[in-house]
């Protein structure tokens, strides 16, 4: 199955990449022949075969339960674009009206 | 002989007696940073920096006090690992605001080790952005050149770290590893490059691109020096769980060990169609002497190799978009915000100025693979697939105690030549691919360049030895051998 422009603009939503216009056709092109190229995998006989989602952690270790420090207030803001009032600040995503 | 052509051991125990000040060292570093500086190699010189922090180590020597296993060593960091006195920005547009790098509020673990060993950080060394890429050309910052002809890649990711030791800019560097950044720009440049087992480095305050391939390996350029440096930065730490808590090994010494009686696997897998004849003469002579040696020489088969490419394109991209997901113009880096937009727009228009065009094209596959309909297809069959090429190797390493292979197809490429060519470029990484995925560690050690010829002059190879997981010893036991007999 041949990957579409409208899976391109579909995944690029997703991923919340606004992708400029002439941008497209060339990414279009690249992710078609990546994906068919990738798809050799349906040629491996995987039946029975677990997943390898992590090769050496069998299992997530737990760290004892005692406070320690964290980032302060300020370190946590020094980089950000924009702040106000101690917080990250953004632009208005509650319609309100 | 000048102070960076010592290797690492003989440069530190200099400077701990006292016959090297590691002020001079870091000058000649500096020195040696400015004078090559049209290779692109660095994106931060840590001038004042580096010569504060030498001249604190000279005091402290002078006082009495012992220093540790780097002492006044120049090392060159990736641009992919956090440190506070520094701008890191993974070679980024997201990560730089106003021509201004970002400066992370804590130190990677690595970089916490090397300055407790004393060694001196130089800079932060240029990369394919997010470490996506085999050439060092996805940087936002220009291509980085190969020493040995600047009009060639000196391969990638980590194209700046093996382009300072090669030069002769740093005595080492550090690296990061996901699918062979650190062993195939080591192949490419001539020097030593290893990728050390899945665990064995922390890989806190490493810049995530792909959590269960990442890791934090040395450049030397000699197998000595890579083995000072993996000892210093290896061993578990509590803020990364997925470091391990196997004892570190004792690399230096494990370079002195004969290798009479060692098991090299040699899988005619990595000898395939593709392979440079010349890069293929120069590894097979590079055995031949091995076994000359009294090393035992061992067909093995790793029949799954030739899936390495579309199992890691798969699983890598997949952990990319999730992992790049956080550079949304809030916390950190920069922000596009065009008047009136709302938060969504604000993230679409931010990642879309901030990326280069291959990370899009990584977080647009690894999303597409992910999402609903097609995560079976490609996600999950992936991680099957992993399963298979890990369990290849377990067998592989039933008989034999190494595998050694070639590192890269090709010598070093010309710039721009894959580069409109994406999966021409993810071919590059055939041969290092697959140990990543099995989680294995693996080093690059150099043999006999390529004979010069009318199309192209004399270019490093680099042989590459894997072994199973925590067995790093074996690598540097069989990688010095290689040097020797070089």
């Amino acid at each position: 199955m041949a990957i579409t422009r409208t899976d391109v603009l579909h995944v690029a939503r997703l991923a919340r990449l606004e992708l400029a216009p002439d941008e497209l056709p060339k990414l279009e092109a690249d992710l078609r022949r990546i994906v068919e190229y990738v798809s050799e995998l349906a040629q491996v006989d995987t039946e029975g075969i677990p997943p390898t989602a992590h090769v050496t952690v069998a299992h997530a270790p737990l760290r004892a339960d005692v406070p320690r420090p964290g980032l302060s207030h300020e370190a946590a803001l020094a980089e950000a674009p924009r702040c106000s009032d101690g917080a990250f600040a953004v632009p208005t995503f509650v319609d309100e009206s | 002989m000048s102070v960076l052509g010592l290797s690492i051991p003989e440069l530190a125990d200099a400077v701990a007696s006292g016959h090297i000040g590691a002020e001079e060292a870091a000058r000649a570093s500096l020195r040696a940073i400015g004078e090559r500086a049209e290779l692109n190699a660095f994106l931060h010189v840590a001038e004042q920096a580096a010569l504060a922090s030498a001249r604190a180590i000279d005091r402290r020597r002078a006082a009495g006090e012992k220093l540790g296993a780097l002492a006044g060593v120049p090392i060159a960091i990736k641009d992919a690992l956090c440190t506070v006195d520094a701008p890191t920005t993974c070679a980024s547009k997201i990560l730089t605001r106003n021509g201004i790098g970002w400066r992370p509020p804590y130190d990677a673990t690595v970089i916490e080790r090397l300055r407790a060993a004393d060694a001196v950080l130089v800079g932060k060394t240029n990369m394919d952005e997010f470490a996506m890429g085999s050439s060092s050309e996805n940087s936002a910052f220009g291509p980085v050149r190969n020493p040995h002809d600047p009009s060639r890649s000196p391969g990638g990711s980590s194209g700046g770290s093996a382009v300072a030791v090669a030069a002769g800019m740093a005595s080492g560097a550090l690296g990061s590893d996901t699918g062979g950044s650190i062993r195939q720009p080591a192949a490419l440049t001539g020097v030593v490059g290893l990728k050390p087992t899945y665990g064995r480095v922390s890989r806190y305050g490493l810049v995530a691109f792909a959590s269960s391939l990442d890791q934090v390996g040395p450049f030397a350029r000699d197998v000595r020096g890579a083995a000072r440096l993996l000892a210093v930065i290896a061993g578990h730490d509590a803020r990364d769980s997925t470091s391990s808590t196997e004892p570190v090994g004792d690399y230096e010494a494990a370079c002195e060990r004969p290798i009479a009686e060692m098991r090299i696997g040699v899988a005619e897998e990595y000898f395939a169609p593709g392979l440079d004849p010349d890069v293929e003469a120069s590894v097979r002579a590079m055995l031949a002497r091995l076994e000359a040696e009294g090393a035992r020489l061992v067909p093995v088969t790793l029949p799954h190799t030739r899936y390495g490419i579309a199992t890691y394109y798969v699983i890598a991209t997949a952990e990319a978009s999730a992992n790049l997901a956080r550079y949304d113009g809030v916390r950190f880096g920069e922000r596009v915000e065009p008047p009136g937009a709302d938060l969504d727009e604000m993230y679409g228009a931010t990642r879309d100025a901030g990326f280069g065009r291959e990370v899009k094209r990584r977080i647009l596959l690894g999303t597409y693979v992910l999402s609903a309909g097609y995560y079976d297809a490609y996600y999950k069959k992936a991680q099957q697939v992993r399963t298979l090429i890990a369990r290849d190797f377990s067998a592989a390493f039933a008989n034999v105690d190494v595998i050694a292979a070639p590192t890269s197809p090709t010598p070093a490429f010309e710039l721009g030549a894959r580069l409109e060519d994406p999966l021409a470029m993810y071919l590059s990484d055939v041969c290092t691919l697959p140990a990543s995925l099995a989680g294995i560690c693996a080093i690059s050690v150099p043999v006999a360049p390529t004979p010069a010829r009318a199309d192209r002059p004399a270019l490093p190879v680099g042989l590459q030895l894997m072994a199973p997981p925590f067995a790093e010893e074996r690598l540097f036991t069989v990688a010095a051998a290689c040097e020797r007999l070089a």
